[in-house]
């Protein structure tokens, strides 16, 4: 169970990341100008944005 | 994992980053502009762009287009004629010396309407030709393509180790931890972990599909020979079509479309060039689907006869060369895409610098001997970790 947490703990974020990326990487390639393309900006913008979030900010929320 | 492994673990991903991070840096730093190069030939007026005129105007015969853009350049040969995907109003001739591949080529725009000549652009000048030529091939043809795939082969496995070395470093940290308050190494090394995480994906696909595409000359070397020499046995040792003996193009175009209903053509190869082969005039034609447009459907025709020779079927490794270009690219969902690339490739470099400086730093005298450190860490009651897992610094 512990073990479990704590996989999900390393891994749930990066992993998240990792499946929205690829799905927004793959569904432009299907749409041509089309919702395929806005999936993609939102899934795709998702990690830039998370990456820019905890990058920046100046002291950790807790 | 124990701390022999992530000894080694730490080896392959000091030595695999630093052997590519400088080409690294270099590619996506000349990448950026690549990103937006359509938006940059606007602004610099480099682009050329047929006038509007209403769908259905009658077009001018592509004999006579070629006509008019040999009479620019006497003594040279057709070698491709290509159509924006976005505009169909415009031919691209490119004339070289001979058939045979080469860096010595000019182009003509010609309004497919009007016959007139649009510009003369030169595709092998100016900032963005720099930064393609730096991105490609370093200016080094092949030799230079194949030595930039295999940094990128590098950067895979700098990828593949660092996700390995991710969970012994960011074992007690929550996600998007960044020690700012402690030392400047500490705070590099997590914004390193931070931005490599979520980069990860994107890296990885940009980083494969890159190298994928330096074998490109390779594959279709390949195809020529795999594919096309079986289908080109009877012509086999007959010499290139002469250019009087051959049929008009038009009706060679005009065939070809006919074969591939409702594909839209996208390049002319003529006889003896790369993309086809001494006895035909080949047609590249593209899908009207968002996915099929990606991919290309050569069409075969007789160069002395006008009639269409074969069809052949893309074969799997062209097919997948072809998805990796826009994978690659970017240019394949519009411009907040593009800017989400860009975003992405400064991450990278940030990624790339800091990896660059933690290992720059690394003899660094700590303030602190690590088990003291420790010791502090968990009398402060934070989810600070001791630095790196102590093999790391060893190793580091």
């Amino acid at each position: 169970m512990k073990q479990h947490q704590s996989f999900r703990r390393m891994w749930g974020w990066p992993i998240a990341l990792g499946l929205l990326t690829t799905f927004g990487l793959i569904s432009a390639l299907f749409s041509d100008g089309g919702l395929g393309d806005v999936l993609a900006w939102i899934t795709l913008g998702i990690p830039v944005v998370v990456g820019a979030w905890y990058g920046w900010r100046k002291a950790p929320a807790r | 994992m124990n701390s022999r492994k992530i000894k080694t673990w730490a080896w392959v991903h000091k030595w695999s980053s630093l052997v590519c991070t400088v080409f690294m840096l270099l590619l996506c730093i000349t990448g950026l502009p690549l990103i937006f190069h359509h938006e940059i030939g606007h602004l610099l007026g480099t682009e050329v762009e047929a006038p509007k005129m209403p769908a259905g105007t009658p077009r001018v015969s592509l004999d006579r287009v070629l006509d008019i853009a040999k009479s620019k350049h006497p003594g040279r040969v057709v070698q491709f004629v290509s159509q924006p995907e976005d505009d169909d109003g415009l031919w691209f001739v490119t004339l070289t010396p001979t058939p045979q591949a080469t860096e010595d080529f000019k182009s003509v725009a010609i309004d497919a309407r009007t016959g007139e000549v649009l510009a003369q652009p030169k595709f092998d000048e100016g900032f963005i030709y720099v930064m393609f030529k730096l991105h490609v091939d370093l200016f080094a043809g092949l030799a230079g393509k194949l030595f930039l795939g295999f940094m990128g082969l590098l950067l895979l496995v700098a990828i593949v180790s660092g996700v390995v070395l991710y969970s012994p470093f960011m074992r007690k940290l929550d996600f998007g931890t960044v020690r700012r308050e402690k030392r400047p190494r500490l705070k590099w090394l997590d914004l390193h972990n931070l931005l490599g995480i979520v980069t990860l994906v994107w890296l990885f696909v940009v980083g494969s599909t890159g190298m994928i595409n330096t074998w490109a000359d390779l594959l279709i070397k390949y195809w020529q020979h795999d594919q096309l020499s079986s289908l080109l046995a009877p012509y086999k040792n007959e010499p290139i079509v002469a250019v009087n003996e051959r049929a008009s193009v038009q009706r060679s175009m005009d065939a070809a479309m006919q074969k591939t209903p409702g594909m839209k053509l996208s390049f002319v190869a003529f006889p003896g060039t790369s993309f086809s082969s001494p006895h035909h005039t080949t047609f590249f034609v593209r899908g009207n689907e968002p996915f099929t447009s990606k991919l290309f459907q050569p069409v075969l025709v007789d160069a002395k006869t006008a009639e269409v020779t074969a069809v052949p079927k893309l074969p799997w490794y062209l097919t997948a060369l072809l998805v990796s270009q826009p994978l690659h690219f970017g240019d394949y969902g519009g411009m907040p895409m593009q800017i989400i690339w860009a975003l992405l490739d400064i991450a990278t470099i940030i990624v790339l610098g800091s990896g660059l400086y933690l290992w720059l730093k690394r003899g660094n005298p700590v303030p602190a001997p690590p088990r003291a450190a420790a010791h502090e860490a968990r009398v402060s009651g934070g989810t600070a970790q001791p630095e790196p897992a102590p093999a790391m610094k060893v190793q580091a």
